[in-house]
């Protein structure tokens, strides 16, 4: 029997930390959250809002925020303190934003991401079985499709947007006793395809271009979520697609659909599916099924 | 200017692409600040116009028309029409004239800074390139034989400025081998002798070190960290947290440390152990694969004494120019 309700989570005190003379770095928790990470989405948003004279870099991540300064303006201490009357005036359950949620069609247990993690067996922890087989047995399922539809039945939400430009972090929208967990591979591949759909820890990840990762490998979409060009539609105001707080449904699709889709994105005809919402976190914590499926509606 | 050969890596480099580290695009730009900001002002240009950054070995580069141009950073012993040329110095090319390098002696990274600047679109507000997904610089890759590049109007009196040269004093040595760094972060994940070993060791600089990170290798770092059981969305192995932000500069722990550099991802799970004091990046950048390093632990207040000095020797060089 699942939770029917998010847990509100009581976070520790926050770890305040140099990175060298120009770096801060704030971990609002060690352990992965919905709490900690709408902690983070409105700390940064509120310090952009400011806009302290000498900050360069605000990036918010999954349970933890950066921040980028020009010492010679703004010393360290003084950004700190007035970091922490921040944390302090913060009250998350009051914080809402306008949301997108995307439609991403998921070509699940694809050639291309397959034949990338048989290369790469012997830096796995079970190098007989394939990704999909090792998570899905390893969370308990019966079956890879019983792991796949619990992967693509409830939306993720962004939450963190990083290592490579336009690469979404995703944090399921589920209790947490519903939460899939995998280890990442023991050693980093070298090659992962573009587009791949990965999972390390808790988190999906879209890789936008092929390189190195660590995360198990599930499968690839079709639709890009970098377009350094801006050309095709939902690129129109940054060459990223997902923004932190934005949310993706995931939906199995079969070889024809994803080739029809990349036929469409490669012509750039494809009009992606999504639309807008206001999110309000105690009504998703209250009732997170339901509120999913509110969510959802508006890809109809 | 046109490329007769690109030698090793060369790329259009700037001081940087901010603001964008939300997205994940890391700031690219000169892997040595100092010498690219000092290349720059030596022929009249302001400090963000865009040079050339050449590693290891440099570019043979013809000059379309009359240029004033000066070369810093690593030595590579340049040569105008076969004719060495002093570094760190304004010098003048002719049209049709030719710039060729050597293997570097001394450092890894030389800039090639030219009156009016490398002129290119910025992207982002910046034209450093980051080949990655390729952006910036010239078609967002490094330079090939046959790429020309247009140079900018230089609003300087070019010829005021030939001759204008850096005292010996004020260049940097690019033999230093201690590296500065603020120990934090998630230095807490390291046991007491973990933190010991890493400061006491010797690094030596790994084949693989570019402008994404510097890989070390040294002592076996797997007993380095405090066990425990790993926070939910962590991962299992005890170097794994919580997908977090990177500063550059950090020191991430990936099997052997990892310090990662200009073009480096911009976050990801590894436990990161400490930071190193900016001006000490460019110092990094200039060492060479196989050198030795050592990790000096200085605190926030230090750090910014290192950033200071740094700068008033910026301000010194730009007052005497």
């Amino acid at each position: 029997m699942s939770e029917k309700t998010i847990t509100r989570q009581d976070l520790p005190s926050p770890r305040y930390e140099y990175g060298g003379d120009d770096w801060v770095f704030v971990e609002l928790a060690e352990e992965m959250s919905f709490d900690a990470n709408f902690k983070a989405q409105a700390i940064t948003q509120e310090i952009r809002q400011n806009s302290l004279e000498g900050l360069i870099e605000v990036a918010p991540s999954n349970a933890s925020y950066l921040i980028q300064f020009d010492p010679n303006v703004l010393h360290p201490d003084e950004l700190i303190d007035e970091l922490k009357s921040l944390e302090e005036e913060i009250d998350v359950s009051e914080y809402q934003w306008e949301a997108r949620v995307f439609d991403i069609p998921v070509f699940y247990d694809d050639p291309w991401t397959h034949e990338t993690l048989m290369d790469f067996r012997e830096r796995h922890q079970d190098p007989d079985a394939t990704d999909l087989e090792y998570s899905a047995e390893l969370n308990g399922f019966d079956s890879v499709q019983a792991f796949i539809d619990h992967h693509s039945g409830a939306p993720h939400m962004v939450t963190m947007i990083g290592f490579v430009p336009g690469l979404p972090f995703c944090f399921q929208m589920v209790p947490h006793d519903e939460q899939i967990e995998v280890p990442k591979y023991e050693q980093p591949r070298t090659a992962t395809p573009s587009r791949a759909i990965g999972f390390g820890g808790a988190f999906t990840a879209i890789y936008p271009v092929p390189g190195a990762g660590g995360y198990q490998l599930y499968g690839r979409t079709p639709v890009e979520v970098l377009d350094i060009d801006q050309e095709l539609s939902a690129f129109e105001d940054s060459m990223v697609l997902p923004n932190p707080g934005d949310i993706l449904n995931f939906r199995q699709i079969d070889r024809d659909e994803y080739d029809e889709i990349r036929s469409e994105i490669e012509d750039g005809t494809y009009q992606y599916n999504y639309d807008r919402v206001e999110f309000e976190i105690q009504a998703f914590f209250d009732d997170p099924h339901g509120y999913n499926e509110q969510l959802l509606e508006v890809l109809d | 200017m046109r490329i007769l050969d690109g030698g090793l890596v060369t790329t259009v480099q700037d001081t940087g692409r901010y603001g964008h580290y939300h997205i994940g695009m890391p700031p690219s730009g000169a892997m040595d600040q100092f010498a690219h900001k000092v290349g720059n002002w030596l022929v009249g240009n302001d400090e963000s116009d865009a040079t050339l950054e050449m590693t290891y070995m440099g570019a043979e580069i013809e000059f379309e028309e009359d240029t004033v141009f000066a070369v810093t950073g690593a030595d590579m012993d340049p040569s105008l029409e076969d004719e060495p040329i002093p570094t760190w110095t304004a010098v003048q090319a002719e049209a049709g004239d030719t710039l060729d390098f050597e293997f570097a002696t001394e450092g890894a990274r030389a800039y090639l800074a030219v009156a009016g600047g490398i002129d290119i679109e910025p992207v982002m507000g910046s034209r450093a390139t980051y080949t990655l997904i390729g952006i910036g610089g010239h078609e967002g890759r490094s330079l090939e034989e046959g790429d020309e590049l247009s140079i900018g109007e230089s609003s300087a009196d070019t010829n005021e400025l030939l001759g204008t040269s850096i005292d010996e004093t004020d260049r940097p040595d690019y033999s230093q081998s201690e590296i500065n760094v603020v120990m934090g972060l998630c230095d807490y994940r390291l046991t007491d002798e973990g933190r010991q070993r890493f400061l006491d060791a010797d690094w030596k600089v790994s084949d693989e070190a570019d402008r994404v990170g510097y890989r070390f290798e040294g002592p076996d770092i797997t007993d380095m960290f405090e066990e425990r059981e790993q926070p939910f969305g962590a991962g299992t192995d005890v170097t794994n947290v919580v997908d977090l932000g990177y500063p550059v500069g950090s020191i991430q722990m990936a099997g052997q440390p990892i310090i990662l550099m200009r073009d480096a991802v911009t976050g990801g799970g590894y436990v990161t152990v400490g930071t190193v004091v900016s001006p000490e990046r460019d110092a990094l950048a200039q060492c060479r694969t196989h050198s030795t390093v050592d990790f000096n632990a200085v605190d926030v207040e230090e750090a910014l004494e290192i950033r200071q000095e740094r700068d008033d020797l910026l301000e010194t060089i730009q007052q005497s120019l």
